[in-house]
């Protein structure tokens, strides 16, 4: 239950008042609080910090170890104050949440230590208000994080390998983990040599050189050493085709790595020269061959696979993606806007450069970015005018978002981050919080099963029902109330939707007709679980044989006598307790020839329906509970 | 233009600011608006309750509403606490408007302390009139059917929607028809308070569970 709701019970319980004259039945008895004393001031003592609350206060939240009989573990009868070797300074937060409903963060605690406090007295953390639960969650996130990287670095890489690796894992390992072994290491760095000669044979070979003897025009170097090029490359390509080859063979998971994106750059990086083997000398094909060439300078990003930072980029790139589309489609609008702008104020100009929209968008674009190549250059007064509009526009378009996106980067990434985090949160916390509320829903349920509905007349009452605490006594009167009020039982959502299905099915046989008829007058809790039992026994029953039905039977008929005198048997039936007896040996007769048909394997000839097994399920489990006190009362 | 596009977002951010702001400042002024009541001499003197128990009472309705009065929002909330199951916000709206008796909208503690003192420590008359209070909700002296009914599926509402036996369409009308078999005397399709106090004080079930919220502070 929620904060300080306790406080308003006196008002539910006066306000009860008005049903009364609507009542078909009798109101059940009001608890009776033997131990309440009007409210007094509590003294707790924390590591030697003496505090003092009202009773109420802590009775609010009864779920807690203060709301609860559990602190009666730590109360020192010498000095009449509860004990607690706990931190103090955390205490007073503790102590401020149950004053004022709200629980707040202590910023410059320890999470781990303000966490262990928060399940030392019963309060779960996500009842944190919502002023410290963002500093809470990114506190608790970091510290998890550092945590996890902790971990995860004593355990990657430098853990020696299991002694039954297979030569596959332990060449994974060597790629992955380079600094593993001296082999693994070398091969690094060899590899790194070779993309970088690699990407500088490409660069340098298009570099012009003294030309042959004989003839005047420069030659690219490519050209003029294309032997110790070509035999450059090959053996570059060489040894990147078997380092993909091996990693291929040496992955987990082939599908996954072929995949990735650094074994795509890998494929890329070789492809052209074996595409080029295998294509003919075609003059018109090795145009298009030439250009393939063009993809070997991807080598130069399998450089990312040796550089961190490079793959911190390209993720930042990544997540940063939408709002670089956006910048470049903005940046597009301004660049059509002035392109036909300028095309059709310098269209009456002779020989004009500006010869088609397209053809502005170059203009445009050199302007903008204040580069202004001076290829392009309007003559007309009106182009002048809309292009020095042109460039200043530029200045304020292409100069402001820059700095703008570097820290909206940071700034938008980490706000998505956070964004997601807390609506992932958020679900969570609302299906806790459900979750708590279904549980006070079953709680009130839970205590008519355990017998509560005695009253607290009988001092046999069960122990499960006595450890309830004074407010819990008074919801479930408040409850039963109107239970009574209003001639209808509160049930879950199990119990109503087996009376729907039996309702559906027609199962109502005349033995529950008999039993409503021969229980008329003792409408106590038993016989209305016994009820609710036969029933679901009934449905369990079908299939099975005659001879455990008459046993159903003569269960029935006894208990009624039974029931009416010994009212202890009945509360006690439902007691886990081991020093209750039971008074009626028929009882047991019976009971022990149920769980028969249970037994006959709830798999075969039940009729279809999914609410049978469940039935049969609930009906079992209550019967081995009955099962187990009848073998204690019986030794 | 990304340019456009940007002052037109952060014009549109501060507007949503400063409107914000005004929302906060009226919450706050609102909230500095507070009630405080009468001398506790004076309460005690008016209602039933001893010092101590008004001093209990106040402490718990401080805490929940510091500003010293209940709006119906809250209470409902409240209220709903209680009841889980089902949907308690009409029962709770019926029992605002009985609390409020100067129809002003909130709650003081002067209120909620009088109508408990009534329903607690009242005189038998006291408490059936405060219950015909309720049932009558257009406080014209009378109840008809239309005004049981609306109360009665209220009550049902508390129950929530899993119950045993399970809820039909018309058990509510079955429960008025019932109640209006046993208050109305005169047949007339409305009950008076005389008939309802009358009728209450024959029946001996009722009469006892009066008695049975007595020691609930």
């Amino acid at each position: 239950m929620a904060a300080g709701v306790a406080t308003w019970m006196p008002f539910a319980r006066a306000a009860a008042v008005g049903w009364l004259p609507l009542a078909q039945q009798t109101m059940p008895k009001p608890p009776v609080d033997k131990t309440s004393r009007s409210d007094e001031i509590l003294f707790v003592n924390v590591s030697g910090l003496r505090f003092q609350t009202w009773k109420n206060t802590l009775d609010r939240y009864p779920d807690t170890l203060l709301g609860s009989s559990e602190k009666e573990f730590f109360y020192n009868e010498e000095t009449q104050e509860y004990f607690f070797d706990r931190d103090p300074e955390m205490f007073r937060h503790i102590l401020n949440f149950f004053r004022t409903g709200k629980l707040h963060y202590p910023r410059h605690e320890c999470i781990q230590a303000f966490e262990e406090e928060l399940a030392f007295y019963g309060i779960i953390p996500e009842i944190i208000g919502d002023c410290c639960m963002e500093e809470y969650r990114d506190r608790k996130k970091e510290n998890q994080e550092r945590l996890a990287e902790d971990t995860e670095a004593e355990n990657a890489g430098d853990a020696p390998l299991p002694p039954d690796a297979t030569l596959r894992d332990k060449l994974w390992r060597a790629f992955e983990n380079p600094h593993t072994s001296t082999m693994a290491l070398v091969f690094y760095y060899v590899t790194g040599f070779f993309i970088a000669v690699s990407v500088i044979a490409n660069v340098v070979e298009t570099v012009p050189c003294r030309p042959l003897k004989g003839s005047i025009k420069d030659l690219p170097c490519g050209e003029k050493f294309s032997v110790a090029f070509s035999c450059l490359d090959t053996a570059c390509v060489l040894i990147f085709s078997c380092e993909y080859l091996m990693r291929l063979y040496a992955a987990p998971s082939r599908c996954d790595f072929a995949r990735s994106v650094m074994s795509v750059i890998d494929v890329v990086a070789i492809l052209p020269f074996y595409i080029g083997l295998i294509m003919p000398e075609n003059e018109e094909v090795s145009g298009a061959f030439v250009t393939l060439r063009v993809f070997r300078v991807f080598r130069i990003f399998k450089f990312s696979r040796h550089s961190q930072g490079l793959r911190i980029l390209g993720c930042t790139l990544q997540a940063c993606a939408s709002e670089l589309g956006f910048l470049l489609f903005s940046l597009t609008m301004a660049v059509i806007i002035f392109a036909t702008v300028m095309f059709y104020a310098e269209k009456g100009t002779k020989g004009t450069t500006f010869s088609s929209i397209p053809a502005s968008f170059w203009y445009t674009i050199v302007t903008m970015t204040t580069l202004g190549y001076g290829d392009m250059v309007p003559d007309s007064i009106a182009g002048k005018i809309f292009g020095s509009i042109c460039s200043l526009s530029g200045v304020l378009v292409i100069a402001l978002p820059v700095p703008v996106i570097v820290s909206n980067f940071a700034r938008i990434y980490h706000q998505n981050q956070r964004a997601d985090k807390m609506r992932a949160q958020q679900k969570v916390r609302q299906a806790r919080i459900r979750m708590a509320k279904k549980g006070a829903t079953n709680a009130f349920l839970q205590h008519k099963e355990d017998g509560g509905l005695q009253g607290g007349d009988s001092d046999s009452t069960a122990f499960c029902v006595k450890n309830r605490s004074a407010f819990e006594h008074q919801h479930h009167h408040l409850l039963q109330c109107l239970e009574k009020t209003t001639n209808h039982e509160f049930t879950d959502e199990v119990t109503y939707s087996e009376v729907c299905m039996m309702d559906s099915m027609g199962f109502r046989t005349s033995r529950s007709t008999s039993l409503s008829s021969q229980q008329g007058a003792t409408t106590t809790c038993c016989s209305r679980r016994a009820k609710r039992r036969a029933i679901r026994l009934a449905n369990s029953t079908v299939s099975v044989s005659r001879g455990s039905v008459q046993e159903l039977d003569t269960l029935h008929v006894t208990k009624t006598p039974v029931g009416t005198q010994y009212p202890q048997s009945r509360s006690s039936l439902n007691a886990r307790t081991e020093d209750l007896k039971l008074n009626c040996t028929d009882y047991t007769a019976a009971i022990i020839s149920i769980p028969t048909p249970p037994a006959n394997s709830p798999d075969e000839s039940l009729p279809n329906s999914p609410a049978i097994p469940g039935i049969l399920r609930n009906s079992r489990s209550s019967i081995y509970n009955t099962q187990e006190t009848v073998k204690i009362s019986s030794l | 233009m990304g340019l456009v596009m940007g002052t037109f977002s952060m014009q549109s951010n501060k507007q949503d600011r400063t409107y914000r702001k005004d929302k906060i400042d009226d919450d706050f002024e609102m909230s500095i608006v507070c009630h405080r009541p009468e001398g506790l001499d004076k309460l005690e003197a008016q209602s039933n309750f001893s010092k101590r128990e008004l001093q209990v009472l106040y402490r718990g309705f401080k805490n929940e509403c510091p500003s010293g009065v209940v709006n119906e929002d809250t209470f409902k909330q409240i209220y709903a606490q209680f009841f889980p199951h089902g949907d308690a916000s009409s029962y709770a709206h019926y029992l605002f408007d009985a609390f409020d008796s100067a129809h002003s909208g909130s709650i003081k503690f002067e209120d909620f302390v009088m109508a408990l003192s009534i329903l607690l420590r009242g005189s038998v008359r006291e408490k059936l009139t405060w219950t015909f209070n309720l049932y009558d909700i257009n406080r014209d002296g009378y109840i008809n059917k239309e005004e049981m009914t609306d109360i009665v599926r209220a009550i049902y509402d508390m129950m929530g929607k899993y119950t045993y036996p399970a809820l039909k369409t018309d058990t509510p009308k079955q429960h008025v028809d019932a109640f209006f078999q046993k208050m109305d005397k005169n047949r007339d399709g409305v009950v008076t308070l005389d008939e309802f106090i009358l009728s209450c004080q024959e029946d001996e079930n009722i009469m006892r569970s009066l008695q049975l919220f007595e020691n609930v502070i």
